[in-house]
């Protein structure tokens, strides 16, 4: 959560007087000045999982790939068969190594015209773009500082963004996406998110961002932080990339092959280690743990064997869930322990705090119990 | 923002206050500081010692984590805990709702009054609070 670029200044958001009016409190992340949290991380998040949320996400890369070529060419850098996506579709894949290491996730829609957006984590953005322009060259284009990208989540959600963005949202399915008019703007919008709640996620330009920011929290979504926002998703059992997943973890120990498209035959980076990391056992997966006694887990804790002084493996991600109330994390742990109901601990700063394997995700939405 | 720090308490550069029971000159209650609470943002669990465990002025007593991050719990003086606030279990949100009253963490019988003179009043402990 606090990976900041060497010494340079950080980059502000071109929303960021909004952000100071509404108490928000700033904190460094991946180059960017982002707001960790308003009125404070438990109420944020509970705003999203019970009514609505409004965060802040311009700080993700976004870029175009355009042109008859494009989606073979993103084709050849992402593992997921963008080529099979439909126009108005958007997917999330990885940017795999020759080895199947992990490089970044990413969301990539499908734009009529042969236009697809890119979306980049922000610590990434760099070796990202550069990533698409040794397969697009000046096909690919960065539109990061132009625009400004906003995440409006939680079951109020679409109704909200039906009022206030377009009447066509209610009826767009989970992963559309889709250039609405609004205000004589065009706005790009995606039924997706990062929270394990309904929503979506818009792109405008910066001149219009803050009119559609003042209509979103004016018609009663809640300004939420990057802290919310790493509770939630952490919740929902989505990884981050440079935590929970990185140049050293493979998408199938990650539970992510869905990612991984090898039914087709175009060629990708990895696709060879890819084919046989599947085929392959696994030797580790990573596993949702979740305190059995009351206290807080957190990244680099190390996990043991109940009662145990070796360790296992370190914490991926952990933190204080606010729905559930409890401690939960994510590690990669041998295979014979990854199973659901295993006992281990946690050191919690010396103190060995019991957690149990349990399914993903940690939390579910009332209606899917 | 002014942050609140009632003169009729005894407080640390730590940010916790200490306020002396009117009927036993010797038994303290703490807490932490409204400021200290804003800082921390939501508490959302606190790790303390049993009753009967001595503490000792200045050293880490305890753990006090929030949604972000976790802080230690100094001893303001050195001293018996003679209870700790059972509330925080179910609600440690009342530290940041109430931290200078329902949010009172433990108390402790004090060993060494004199101890008490290392204290900071309310005018000292305000001078220490950063500007926003």
């Amino acid at each position: 959560m606090s990976d900041q670029q060497n010494g340079g200044p950080l980059t502000q958001l071109a929303l960021r007087e909004r952000h100071v009016a509404r108490g928000a409190r700033f904190a460094p992340f991946a180059g960017w000045e982002m707001p960790l949290q308003y009125e404070g991380i438990v109420a944020e998040h509970l705003a999203v999982r019970e009514r609505v949320g409004v965060f802040d996400v311009s700080h993700l890369a976004r870029a175009w790939v355009e042109g008859p070529e494009a989606g073979e060419m993103l084709r050849s850098v992402t593992t997921f068969d963008v080529t099979s996506l439909p126009e108005g579709q958007a997917h999330y894949s990885l940017y795999c190594n020759e080895a199947g290491g992990i490089e970044d996730d990413v969301f990539i829609y499908h734009l009529p015209d042969d236009r697809w957006l890119v979306i980049h984590n922000a610590s990434n953005a760099d070796s990202d773009f550069e990533r698409l322009q040794a397969v697009a060259g000046s096909a690919a284009s960065e539109v990061t500082p132009q625009t400004v990208m906003l995440a409006i989540q939680g079951p109020e959600a679409i109704a909200l963004l039906g009022s206030v963005l377009s009447e066509d949202i209610p009826s767009m399915q989970p992963r559309e996406c889709a250039e609405l008019d609004w205000q004589g703007t065009s706005v790009l919008f995606a039924r997706t998110g990062y929270t394990g709640e309904d929503g979506g996620e818009c792109i405008i330009d910066t001149e219009h961002a803050g009119a559609l920011w003042d209509a979103l929290t004016e018609a009663g979504a809640t300004p939420a932080g990057l802290g919310a926002r790493d509770t939630l998703r952490l919740e929902a059992a989505l990884p981050l990339h440079g935590n929970d997943i990185d140049a050293t973890t493979h998408p199938y120990e990650a539970g992510l092959g869905f990612a991984v498209s090898l039914d087709d035959v175009a060629p990708f980076t990895g696709r060879e280690a890819l084919a046989e990391l599947k085929a392959q056992p696994r030797t580790r997966r990573l596993a949702h743990l979740a305190a059995r006694a009351r206290g807080v887990i957190r990244a680099g804790f190390e996990v043991r064997e109940p009662g145990g002084t070796e360790t296992i493996c370190c914490l991926t991600s952990g933190a204080y869930s606010p729905s559930l109330r409890l401690g939960i994390g994510m590690a990669y742990l041998p295979a014979e322990q990854a199973k659901r109901g295993t006992m281990l601990e946690v050191d919690v700063r010396g103190r060995a705090l019991p957690v149990e394997v349990v399914r993903r995700p940690f939390y579910r939405k009332p209606k899917d119990e | 923002m002014e942050y609140e720090a009632p003169d009729d308490l005894l407080y640390t550069s730590d940010h916790e206050w200490l306020r002396r029971d009117a009927d036993s000159q010797d038994e303290v209650t703490i807490g932490i500081t409204e400021f200290a609470q804003e800082q921390l943002g939501d508490v959302v669990y606190l790790e303390l010692p049993a009753e009967g465990t001595e503490l000792t002025a200045g050293a880490p007593f305890g753990e006090i984590e929030s949604a972000k991050t976790v802080a230690e719990l100094f001893a303001p003086v050195s001293g018996e805990l003679i209870g700790v606030n059972g509330e925080l279990e179910d609600r440690p949100e009342l530290v940041n709702e109430s931290p200078f009253d329902e949010g009172w963490i433990v108390r402790v019988r004090v060993s060494d009054a004199a101890e008490l003179d290392n204290l900071l009043d309310a005018d000292a402990y305000r001078a220490l609070i950063p500007e926003d």
